[in-house]
């Protein structure tokens, strides 16, 4: 059976500069599928590529059974794929109400936008009371909360998530990780991106690891998270 | 006259002139706002709107109305025209080229029309009746009803579509944040198309009210309102809307008084000390933000 998500070695490019060097991975329906490493390893770039952002000079992606390399962002989110990018990146100018709307941009589907409100406003309470609020007040951890929202009223199958630990306190981390696994138990693949390699280990099925623009290890989460080499370099000893 | 009179008279000038400047200032900054560019065509882009206002009236024997209809909708259809040809294959290129495209673009607006209609200065035939009404021994003539009429119903339209309809959002969004806007679904080119179409449109009604006011329009009569509405987008901060009209209100009426209490000749220069003073001391404008946006 062909993965829901399926990238075959792919090169991709900043100018000059060869950030992802031939890395293949696959999703299927219903996992979450982590990709760890370090800073500036390529993992946003891989993402970015997924979502349509940069083009893979070499290498096919396919989603569905289709080809979607090469397919402008737009159109990919169309296609069921939605990103949570790094840094939030919400519209600080614009009300909450207006971020989800946007989230809503390719929908047609009126009775089914409003009841996603609702899903939203029942999985992130705090954004209902600040629905009127511009989303550049609201603090770290409820930026997250509606750049997740914002992504979820695409209604995607697959979500990408890029570092959402990035600069949130623990208890906050946490919240935002449980609500990632109520997401994919509702129905939608997750492929998690994170420096957080322990609690992305522990909600991930599998897991990729990422050196350099290269997949060095790859796997099951819990059997990455027990082997001595992922220890030693990303859960600190 | 004594002074209170000279004064209101003046500011009810200021106010039709900055009207017409917040007309074309918007173009400027909302396509700013969404591609970084100084578009240096659009004052062009207000002069071809006056003169196909001009062959409406003339040629076709339309009212004022219609002619504003038609002029808005064919200079809107060329600025998008001109962005697909000139601008959208430099969007990856440095901002320097796509500055210099523009100024290219304005050079064969210019002489384009030239060829076509002549440099000689056209009278614009008098459309709309100038007996105006008096308040309280101050005139206003019906040209300036007009321009005040027209303008509060295109800011009030625009302020609506930005704000409240799809197309808008899609509009503050893209401006925002493009790559974002993307990955929300929106086409970013078909925005910034949009953007340019809209923009020109309100350059083009300010070209007809200006044909209307002034009687004579000519080939080069978009340069210098052009430069002038570029000074009242940075004054209002360019980029953000509401600055552009305040922008535009603003200037219109600092030349009206320059030119009403000192001497006419000092109105450009008013204009362009403005800009000076603007850039030194508050370069965002009175309504921009000095928050630097996360890039
Ligand atoms: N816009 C860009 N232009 C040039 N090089 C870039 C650009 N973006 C990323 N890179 C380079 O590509 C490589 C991979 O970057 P990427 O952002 O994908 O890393 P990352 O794994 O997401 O890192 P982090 O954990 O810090 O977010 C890095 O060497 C980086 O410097
Ligand atoms: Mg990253």
């Amino acid at each position: 059976m062909a993965a829901m998500l399926e990238v075959n070695d792919i090169n991709v490019y900043y100018g000059a500069i060869h950030a992802i060097k031939g890395i293949s991975l696959t999703v299927a329906e219903g996992e979450i599928v982590t990709l760890i490493g370090a800073n500036g390893a390529g993992k946003s770039t891989t993402l970015r590529t997924i979502s349509g952002l940069l083009t893979p000079k070499e290498g096919t992606i396919s989603f569905l059974g289709e080809p979607i390399a090469g397919v402008p962002a737009q159109e990919i989110v169309r296609r069921g794929i939605s990103q949570v990018p790094e840094g939030r990146r919400i519209f600080a100018n614009m009300t909450v109400m207006e971020n989800l709307e946007l989230g809503a941009y390719t929908r047609t589907d009126k009775d089914g936008v409003e009841q996603d409100y609702e899903m939203v406003f029942n999985r992130f309470p705090r954004l209902l009371e600040r629905k009127q609020q511009a989303a550049g007040t609201l603090s770290g951890g409820e930026q997250q909360m509606l750049a997740m929202g914002r992504a979820l009223m695409s209604r995607p199958k697959l979500l990408l998530l890029d570092e959402p630990s990035m600069g949130l306190a623990p208890l906050l981390i946490r919240e935002i990780f449980n609500i990632i696994v109520d997401i994919n138990q509702a129905g939608t693949t997750v492929l998690l991106v994170e420096q957080n390699a322990n609690m992305a280990l522990s909600i991930a099925n599998r897991a990729y690891v990422l050196e350099t623009g290269r997949i060095t290890l790859s796997g099951d989460a819990k059997e990455l998270a027990a082997s001595e080499k992922i220890r030693k370099a990303y859960l600190g000893g | 006259m004594d002074f209170g009179s000279l004064l209101v008279q003046q500011l009810i000038n200021g106010v039709s002139l900055g009207s017409i400047y917040a007309l074309i200032a918007l173009g400027y900054t909302m396509v700013y706002g969404i591609i970084k560019l100084i578009n240096f065509a659009h004052g062009d882009i207000y002069m071809v709107g006056a003169y196909v206002g001009f062959f409406a009236i003339t040629v076709l024997g339309w009212g004022i109305f219609p002619a504003l209809i038609v002029s808005m909708a064919v200079t809107g259809l060329l600025g998008m025209v001109v962005e697909r040809l000139a601008y959208k294959p430099l969007r990856h290129a440095p901002r320097i080229s796509v500055l210099i495209t523009a100024i290219g673009v304005s050079f064969f607006l210019e002489y384009a029309t030239m060829y076509f209609v002549t440099p000689t200065p056209r009278t614009f035939p008098d459309v709309f009746s100038s007996t105006g009404i008096t308040v309280g021994g101050f005139v206003v003539n019906g040209q300036q009803l007009l321009i005040f009429a027209i303008t509060l119903i295109l800011m009030v339209i625009l302020t609506y579509i930005v704000q409240k309809t799809k197309i808008g959002k899609a509009m503050r969004a893209v401006s925002f944040d493009t790559e974002t806007a993307q990955l929300m679904g929106i086409d970013a080119d078909r925005v910034i198309s949009i953007t340019f179409g809209i923009g020109s449109a309100l350059a083009a009604a300010g070209g007809v009210l200006v044909g209307v006011y002034y009687n004579s329009i000519d080939p080069l009569m978009g340069i210098m309102p052009g430069l002038k509405a570029f000074v009242a987008a940075v004054l209002g901060g360019i980029g953000v809307i509401p600055g552009a009209m305040a922008g535009g209100l603003i200037l219109g009426v600092v030349e009206s008084l320059v030119s009403g209490f000192l001497s006419s000749t000092f109105r450009d220069a008013a204009a362009f000390a403005i800009l000076i003073l603007v850039l030194l001391f508050r370069p965002a404008g009175i309504f921009g933000t000095n928050t630097q946006e996360k890039v």
